[in-house]
């Protein structure tokens, strides 16, 4: 085997009390970068190669870089860990095992960055994360870690962990903005970006959790040491989520550019006497991919080359029981739901795709459906604010590719052609 | 405004804490959307001017917020509101089957509440926890592979006042209104009780160690 696994954020996550500062260690790269220059904090960043880990890949010290410096007004950093994407299913785990990593990173992006007051904005749904990002916060401030004068350098930082409420669209960047203001989370129209007019109109850094949480490892041990993981364009480690059809799905963290193939060698392949049939690369927003996929290197560029994107790696496996109508239907369902209703194409498109699917469901479509929904789907790229609209396109476009006789066959036979039942976890007792 | 005086007092103790975590003080609607959930089980009508007063806002201001999002209740939940996964991935590996007959056993459909005030069931969109999958909630605490049989004792115990304890949280289940306080920002003892990772979480950290397998040294 070619590729092993690197675990940095998910090292301790066996220790009891991995969530405490004793289980995690005395925040010494965040000592350590509060003694130097930030903008060499920033260079170290770039110089590391760390793109975003939220599913967009943005070189994070390039976005560091776009604070303008210098210009009077309050800067802020906000930690998106609204973690809503289907299939993802990273951060949540790291936070609620790893919680003093994201609190460290968040010291070290905000003095780089000059700003005074950080928020992590994460999903209400999760009660034990937020209580374990407060408590974390809470034991940072009490080891003077933030607060007034940290370190004694006269660096001061004030951290706010913020429930959300329920809307996947609030991971959306400038619909988390504005949520965080106290508004409807609906995205703004961009530019102007984040970095110049953000949070309260103010110069802002908005950074995924695991993003943030890599900045220490970074800190600590240099840009070359991380810059030595990965691939050329796609740096570093990451946490690989497998879930669905595979015999132990979990937390793997390897550099970018591992294989699925290699993956489920490691997850002890797909369940017994399966065999794979669909996988997204990173979400249900990323399109999908089939078995002909399971050599491509997961990385930003050679997943994109393949017409997919690699995402947030949420690798969801289905095996050949799952009827991939039945599963587009339901990301869809879901994207109609969560649409904002801000922007047109995006309100009625994916309303109007979820109706056309359900007919197709249940086998009363016709083969017109089918360019229906690719025309539907044609209509919504691009056409709105944010990628929410984009990513409901995603399975529509790949499944039909990859899948089009499935979707005949259920008109064929007049309804699904799958046992739902078989592809439970529970299915082969 | 039908609060008690005492009820009002310690409401606005509560909020004006919360509102002075804020660079600007509108920022605390979510949070004091949480923080009147926690006191009524909803966002009732005394809780929208209640956080419209606080922040100087107009009660439509308000409501038009907190209608945007699906954690804010409309009327009262169940003092334990369960949620099943039904987005695609949970659905395919047995949440829909789970729904089915839970909702059946239940006799309440989504946004529901039985008649006891008890149990109130939710088709939650993903949770992110795709590898326990098929996941429930129970007042936004985990509870992992689940099966159609797991999920009706899970809720016949809560309607029979046991003990239930989530698969990764505290030893114990708090009620729908004190999880509604921590979510308004003021957190409750029990962030130490619990795994810090469990089953699927620890999967690659474990095959790493078997193997020697480590990140490169600095």
């Amino acid at each position: 085997m070619s590729t092993t696994l690197t675990p940095v954020l998910t090292a301790n996550w066996d220790r009891p009390d991995s969530f405490t500062i004793d289980g995690y260690g005395p925040y010494e790269a965040a000592k350590k970068a509060l003694g130097m220059d930030p903008d060499a904090v920033i260079q170290a960043v770039k110089d590391s190669g760390l793109r975003g880990r939220g599913g967009a890949g943005f070189p994070t010290g390039m976005k560091w870089g776009f604070i303008p410096q210098g210009d009077g007004k309050p800067h802020y950093l906000v930690v998106n860990a609204d973690e809503s994407e289907p299939g993802t299913c990273k951060d949540i785990p790291l936070m609620m095992a790893n919680p003093h990593s994201l609190v460290e990173g968040v010291i070290i992006t905000a003095f780089a960055i000059r700003a005074n007051h950080a928020f992590i904005y994460v999903r209400g749904e999760v009660l034990h994360v937020i209580r374990r990002l407060h408590a974390a916060v809470r034991e940072a401030y009490e080891k003077g870690y933030l607060g007034k004068d940290i370190f004694g350098t006269g660096y001061d930082l004030e951290l706010v962990v913020h429930s959300g409420a329920g809307a996947y669209i609030c991971g959306e960047e400038t619909a988390l903005l504005d949520s965080l203001e106290g508004f409807r989370g609906q995205p703004r129209l961009k530019p102007p970006f984040p970095a110049v007019a953000g949070l309260y109109a103010s110069p802002t850094v908005v950074n995924n959790v695991e993003s943030v949480a890599s900045v220490p490892s970074i800190i600590a041990n240099g840009a070359d040491w991380f810059a030595g993981m990965g691939t050329e364009k796609s740096k570093g480690f990451g946490i690989f989520s497998l879930s669905g059809h595979v015999t132990r799905p979990g937390q793997y963290e390897a550099p970018l550019g591992i294989t699925l193939r290699e993956l489920l060698d490691m997850a002890g392949g797909i369940r017994a006497g399966h065999r794979i049939k669909f996988w997204t690369p990173g979400g249900s927003s990323t399109p999908i991919f089939t078995d002909e996929h399971l050599d491509v290197p997961l990385d930003f560029e050679a997943v994109g080359a393949k017409g997919s994107m690699l995402g947030t790696r949420a690798l969801q496996i289905f095996d050949e029981t799952t009827c991939v109508v039945r599963t587009v239907l339901r990301w869809t369902e879901f994207y109609a739901h969560e649409s904002c209703g801000k922007c047109t194409p995006c309100r009625e498109g994916t309303y109007w795709l979820k109706q056309v699917l359900k007919r197709l469901e249940k086998g009363q479509g016709t083969e017109d459906d089918l360019s229906t929904i690719t025309d539907i789907a044609d209509n919504i790229l691009g056409r709105s604010f944010c990628a929410l609209g984009d990513g409901a396109t995603s399975p529509i476009h790949s499944s039909v590719k990859y899948f089009r006789e499935e979707y005949l066959k259920h008109f064929e036979v007049g309804g699904c052609p799958f046992d739902a039942k078989k592809s439970t976890l529970w299915g082969d007792q | 405004m039908t609060y008690s005086p005492e009820v009002r007092e310690r409401l606005e103790r509560d909020a004006k804490e919360i509102i002075g975590r804020y660079p600007k003080t509108r920022s605390a609607l979510l949070p004091l959307l949480h923080l009147v959930q926690s006191e009524d089980g909803y966002v009732s009508d005394d809780g929208h001017e209640f956080c419209a007063e606080m922040l100087g806002l107009s009660k439509a201001e308000v409501v038009g917020v907190s209608t945007f999002y699906t954690m804010y209740k409309r009327k009262p939940a169940g003092e334990f509101h369960v949620g099943v996964c039904i987005n695609a991935l949970c659905a395919v590996m047995g949440g829909d089957e789970i729904w089915d007959e839970l909702s059946e056993h239940v006799g309440v459909g989504h946004e529901e509440t039985t008649g006891d005030g008890k149990i109130s069931l939710e088709r939650l969109e993903c949770n992110a926890a795709c590898d326990f999958a098929p996941v429930m909630m129970v007042n936004w605490e985990f509870f992992d592979n689940q099966t159609p049989e797991s999920a009706k004792q899970l809720v016949d115990d809560l309607r029979d006042g046991k003990d239930v304890r989530p698969t990764r949280g505290p030893k114990k289940l708090c009620t729908f209104k004190e999880a509604s306080r921590v979510l308004s920002g003021l957190p409750d003892e029990l962030a130490g009780d619990g795994p810090s990772a469990a089953g699927p979480s620890l999967e690659g950290l474990k095959l790493a160690k078997a193997n020697g397998w480590k990140a490169p040294e600095a």
